[in-house]
C-alpha cells in the first residue's frame, strides 16, 4: 500500500531531488516488504542498494546535470511511451493472475528443484543459510553471470564517463593541503567514528553470510558505501589517496578472476565447472571452501565496481566544477 | 514480570514520543522547527523503544546487537539532523519567528 503511494508520488513530483528521495523511500519500503515475505537476503541488498547507493549516484548525477526536470513532452511523442508502458504493465498484471498464491503448495517453486535444495542443503553443503548455498553452490553459474554483469556495468560506466585520454575511472590531481577540512567538521568527526565500524560490519556480513543473512553482494555494497561516505565528506582527491583508483579497478577484475578460477580449479580436479566437491577430501568441507572463495570474489568485485562507479561520477563532477 | 512492565512502559513512551514528533513535523511551519520536532524526539524515542526491546529479550546476542544499534542511532541521528540543518542554512533557508517573518537578516550578497 505504502509502496503504491510512494510510486504515485514519484510520478507526480516534479523536482528531481524530491524524486530521488522518494526513490530511496521506495527502496526502504520494498526492503521491509521483502522482510515480511521472509526474503531477508534480498531485503538486505535492497536496503543497501535501493535505499542507499543508487539514490546517492542519482544525487551525484543531479549535481552534474542540474536539478530541474526537462519540460514535459507534449502531444504525439509522449503518447507512444505511455501506450507502451500501459500495455507492458497490463501484461505483467495479467501474468500475475496465472501465478500461484504466495506459499501455495502446488506452485512450481515448490515442485521443481527447490525441494531438493531445501532438504539436501544441510547434508550436502552443511551451512545454515540455504540462500547462500543455493546462490553460491547449486546456482553458482547464475551467480557468476550476475558478477559478470556487475563488472560489465562498472566498465561501461568508466567508458561512458571518462574523458578521452584518461585511463580508468578517476585520476584527480593530488589534493591541495586540507582543502575540505573545516567545511563539515562535525560530520567528519562522526564519520571517522563510524566508518571503521561500517567496514568491520561489511566483513562480518561477508564471512557470516553462510550462517545468517548476507554474503558477498551485501558486504560489497556496505564496504563501498563506507568508502563513498568518506569520499563525500573529505572530497574525491583525498579518498583517491586512501584507495587509489587503479587499485580499485584491478580489484574489480580480481574478484571475477577469483570466482572464475575457483571453477577452473574444480575443473582441474576432474569435476564439473564450479563443482566444489574436489577442493578437499571431505565434500562438505570442500563446499565450504568453494563458497567462501566465490563469496570473496563476489564481495571484492561488487565493492570495487561500486567504488569505481562513484569515482567516475565524482571525477565528472569535479571536472564540471572546474 | 517487572522487566515486562518496564519494557511495556518504555515501548509506550517511545511510541508516544514518535507520535509527538510526527505531529510536530506536520504542524510546525518553519523548517528548523520541523527538524527540531523530529530530530530530538526521534533520537529519544528510538532509544526508549530499543531499551524496551532490550528488556524483552532474554538472550545475550540480540541484546548486544540492540545495544550496538542504539549506539549507532545515538551517533547518526543527531548528526543527520545537524547535516540537514546545515545544508538548509547554506542553501539560504532562514528561521521564521512566530509571526512568520524572517527576523534574521541574510548576510549581504546572499539571496
Amino acid at each position: 500500500m505504502l509502496l503504491v503511494a510512494t510510486a504515485v508520488a514519484l510520478i507526480r513530483v516534479r523536482g528531481l531531488l524530491a524524486s530521488i528521495m522518494l526513490t530511496s523511500v521506495y527502496g526502504l519500503l520494498s526492503a521491509s516488504f521483502f522482510v515480511t515475505m521472509d526474503a531477508v537476503d534480498v531485503a538486505f541488498t535492497e536496503a543497501a542498494v535501493g535505499a542507499g547507493v543508487s539514490p546517492l549516484l542519482l544525487l551525484l548525477t543531479v549535481a552534474i546535470v542540474g536539478r530541474k526536470e526537462a519540460a514535459p513532452l507534449r502531444g504525439r511523442r509522449a503518447l507512444l511511451p505511455i501506450l507502451l508502458v500501459t500495455v507492458t504493465g497490463a501484461l505483467l498484471i495479467v501474468g500475475t493472475f496465472d501465478m500461484p498464491h504466495f506459499g501455495s503448495a502446488d506452485a512450481p517453486a515448490n515442485h521443481h528443484v527447490a525441494p531438493h535444495y531445501l532438504q539436501q542443503s544441510w547434508d550436502e553443503i552443511g551451512i545454515p543459510n540455504v540462500v547462500t548455498s543455493v546462490l553460491a553452490s547449486y546456482r553458482a553459474y547464475d551467480t557468476l553471470g550476475e558478477v559478470l554483469v556487475i563488472f560489465t556495468a562498472g566498465v561501461a560506466v568508466i567508458l561512458a564517463l571518462a574523458p578521452p585520454g584518461q585511463r580508468g575511472s578517476a585520476r584527480p590531481a593530488r589534493p591541495s593541503a586540507e582543502e575540505h577540512l573545516g567545511q563539515h567538521t562535525i560530520l567528519q568527526v562522526v564519520s571517522k567514528l563510524l566508518i571503521p565500524f561500517m567496514l568491520l560490519f561489511a566483513f562480518y556480513v561477508q564471512f557470516h553470510g553462510e550462517y545468517g543473512p548476507g554474503g558477498g553482494f551485501q558486504a560489497g555494497v556496505i564496504f563501498a558505501s563506507g568508502i563513498i561516505l568518506y569520499g563525500l565528506l573529505y572530497g574525491l582527491p583525498t579518498v583517491c589517496r586512501v584507495i587509489p583508483p587503479p587499485v580499485v579497478e584491478i580489484l574489480a577484475a580480481l574478484g571475477v578472476l577469483i570466482y572464475g578460477l575457483t571453477g577452473v580449479i574444480s575443473l582441474l580436479g576432474g569435476a564439473n565447472y564450479l563443482d566444489y566437491s574436489v577442493l578437499a577430501d571431505d565434500p562438505v568441507t570442500a563446499q565450504h571452501i568453494g563458497i567462501i572463495a566465490i563469496e570473496l570474489g563476489v564481495g571484492i568485485t561488487v565493492a570495487a565496481v561500486i567504488i569505481t562507479i562513484y569515482y567516475a561520477f565524482a571525477a565528472r563532477l569535479l571536472r564540471e566544477e572546474d | 514480570m517487572m522487566a515486562q512492565w518496564a519494557s511495556d512502559i518504555c515501548l509506550f513512551i517511545g511510541s508516544f514520543l514518535l507520535l509527538t514528533g510526527a505531529i510536530g513535523f506536520i504542524r510546525f511551519k518553519d523548517f528548523y522547527a520541523r527538524i527540531h520536532a523530529c530530530g530530538i524526539t526521534e533520537t529519544l524515542a528510538t532509544a526508549f523503544i530499543l531499551a524496551g526491546l532490550l528488556l524483552r529479550s532474554d538472550d545475550a546476542l540480540p541484546q548486544v546487537k540492540l545495544v550496538l544499534i542504539l549506539l549507532f542511532v545515538l551517533f547518526s541521528s543527531p548528526t543527520a539532523s545537524h547535516a540537514l540543518a546545515k545544508a538548509a542554512w547554506n542553501a539560504g533557508v532562514r528561521p521564521r519567528d512566530s509571526s512568520g517573518k524572517r527576523s534574521i537578516q541574510l548576510p549581504p550578497g546572499e539571496r
